[in-house]
């Protein structure tokens, strides 16, 4: 792994955050900090928020790019005078797997216009999580169509609000015209055992896919 | 808009805007010096102690702490140096934390590069992902939780 500087992240002396992974006495102590990136994408309220919220050990954070309009072009801001600044959400939660190994998700922001800020998201993504509703399910279009582009692994997880019944699955992929390898699931994103069961799914497909494309 | 509280110091709430101009924070750039950090970059302090000194457990930080001599050093400064000190934080965290644009926050963190301050890694390379050893301990940690 890269690193700025040649020095590695030394382990902390003192472990302040209570939801840190057991230390593993094992692990060399000048291991570096690993951080791998999950997004979660869909339609505006499908329920990403709430996904990265029942899995994440931390309350869901903001974090917020600020945006200057000059030069970005892609704003309908016709009439508008002055220079503004466009403020963009995006939610994120952290999951720690062992010390030195964390799993960060990212709420992707739903406007259109911000699609310049997921390439910076997507970049060095280990997958994506794309949350669909069944019925708005033309929402996910974009999402989907990204990251097949892009060949970025990703499953679809169908957020069961009331009722989304078992066939939902088949017809979503059959819908959204997906890659027959392409995990489709139920899930609950209210739910952290639901959340859990997407994201093994996303990791579990990843793998796979890399598996496959160093054979070839 | 925040319910005011009389014992916090930040009595004005959000609609009074940032009491400090972020452009000022940055000193009007927009981009930090050497390179733009991944949301996910980790960010740990670099201690000016030497190896041996112990880390004070819970030693006020700002003013008399190691960073507070620190010339020029604005209180954001400080305080991500005081988020990274005992373990390695994520840029995205960091910005949440101090609940500024990860813009400013970038640029503030390639100062404290460029200083010394901090270790910066880069999150893996696309090319090296994903670590089929790697991948597994993610499966199974999360099928642990």
């Amino acid at each position: 792994m890269a690193s700025v500087h040649s020095d590695a992240v030394p382990t902390p002396t003192k472990t302040h955050a209570h939801h840190d992974a057991q230390h593993d006495a094992q692990e060399p102590p000048d291991d570096p900090a690993l951080a791998l990136k999950i997004l979660v994408a869909g339609g505006f309220g499908v329920g990403k928020t709430t996904l990265v919220g029942a899995v994440s050990e931390i309350r869901p954070l903001r974090t917020e790019e600020l945006l200057t309009e000059a030069g970005r072009g892609v704003d309908d801001l016709g009439g508008v005078e002055q220079k503004t600044t466009t403020t963009v959400a995006m939610d994120f939660g952290r999951i720690t797997i062992r010390d030195g190994l964390s799993l960060y998700l990212f709420g992707t922001p739903g406007q259109d216009r911000f699609w310049f800020l997921w390439d910076e998201l997507a970049h060095g993504a280990l997958g994506a999580v794309v949350l669909a509703d069944t019925r708005r399910l033309e929402d996910c279009f974009p999402s989907v169509d990204y990251f097949e582009r892009r060949g970025i692994p990703f499953v679809v997880a169908v957020n069961c609000f009331s009722g989304a019944r078992r066939h939902a699955v088949e017809m979503v992929g059959d819908a959204l015209d997906l890659e027959a390898e392409t995990p489709v699931l139920l899930c609950d994103a209210r739910e952290r055992d639901s959340g859990k069961k997407v994201l093994i799914a996303l990791v579990e497909h990843a793998s796979r896919l890399h598996a496959a494309r160093m054979l070839r | 808009m925040r319910v005011m509280d009389p014992n916090d110091p930040n009595w004005f709430d959000e609609e009074a805007g940032p009491m400090v101009r972020l452009y000022a924070l940055t000193k009007g750039r927009t981009r930090p010096a050497s390179e733009v950090f991944d949301l996910i970059a980790m960010v740990v302090a670099d201690t000016p102690y030497s190896a041996d000194t112990p880390y004070g457990a819970d030693a006020p930080y700002a003013g008399d702490g190691p960073y507070g001599s620190e010339p020029g050093l604005a209180p954001e400064s400080v305080a991500i140096l005081s988020l990274c000190r005992y373990r390695p934080q994520s840029v995205a965290e960091i910005a949440a934390d101090l609940d500024l644009p990860v813009g400013v926050v970038r640029v503030l963190l390639g100062d404290l590069l460029d200083a010394g301050l901090i270790r910066v890694s880069r999150p893996v390379p696309p090319a090296m992902l994903p670590d089929e050893r790697i991948l597994r301990e993610v499966i199974n940690g999360l099928r642990a939780l």
